[in-house]
């Protein structure tokens, strides 16, 4: 075993953990905090896959943005700061029998494909280079079309959140 | 170097973890929480395929592009809608928004 390969395997079970925690915590603010956790093991999870650019958007979109929204959700949404009472519904077992049944699956059909083993060729030179893909983006030949219509995205999400999350009720009463 | 294998049963594993969250969770915001490991699943996913099978090309960088931004709207939406829930029900516990139920 490599190097790289025990560091993916601290990081996979870092990351799986503070997922577990995720959604097994009762505490909804902890909740949010392993949330964290387990973003940045993504973020190292991207670099080990050589798109450090990726690791850097994860960082500064999803933790930087995303987990403190939900932060701020967890702490608007609360008159005290005590989960009482289960966080989980009745029959959570069948959820958990469910996605058990799932993985097995899921990694059932992956090992019969032929392509699961597959070893990293050395990355071309041209796919680091950034400014390529920021062209690719404003190129109509290539990905024009969904770099706009995620901007249209992010547009009417905005928008809406606005509307949906404002206190009307001067307006309405 | 890692196999492709590696990172597909780790991404499989965050995603039943993330489902299960948005199953088994009475919280809206936990629920959220769920949606966005299954998300980042997704984009170790479309990164391990786009390093190990089609490297130089840069589609999978717009796919994991758009996955970002569309995971961006749906926390902004998500989010303003539990609060406008809140602020009206002043609960955010699903089981008891059943406004809808016949």
């Amino acid at each position: 075993m490599t190097i790289q390969q025990v560091f993916f395997l601290a990081v996979a079970a870092i990351t799986l953990f503070a997922a577990v925690m995720v959604v097994s915590t009762r505490r909804i603010m902890h909740a949010a905090l392993w949330l964290i956790l387990a973003l940045f093991g993504v973020a190292v999870s991207f670099a080990l896959l050589e798109t450090g650019f990726f690791a850097v958007v994860q960082v500064v979109v999803y933790i930087g943005a995303i987990a403190i929204l939900i932060i701020f959700a967890v702490m608007l949404t609360r008159q005290v700061f005590l989960d009482v009472g289960p966080q989980l519904n009745r029959g959570w077992w069948i959820p958990a029998v469910l996605v058990a049944g799932l993985y097995a699956a899921l990694v059932g059909v992956l090992s019969t494909w032929s392509g699961f083993q597959t070893q990293a060729a050395a990355l071309p030179e041209a796919a680091s280079d950034l400014s390529q893909f920021g062209l690719a983006l404003v190129d109509v030949n290539a990905y024009a079309v969904p770099f706009e219509v995620a901007s249209v995205l992010l547009l009417g999400a905005l928008v809406g959140a606005i509307f949906v999350a404002s206190d009307r009720k001067g307006v309405e009463r | 170097m890692i196999p492709l294998s590696w990172y597909l049963i780790f991404a499989a594993a965050l995603f039943c973890i993330g489902l299960f969250g948005v199953m088994a969770r009475k919280n809206a915001v936990a629920i959220l929480m769920g949606v966005e490991l299954m998300l980042n699943a997704v984009n170790i996913n479309l990164l391990a395929f786009w390093r190990y099978l089609y490297a130089p090309d840069f589609a999978g960088w717009t796919f994991v592009a758009i996955v970002l931004v569309a995971a961006a709207a749906e926390t902004a939406v998500g989010l303003a809608l539990i609060i406008s829930v809140y602020r009206r029900r002043s609960t955010v516990v699903v089981d008891d928004l059943s406004l809808m139920k016949g």
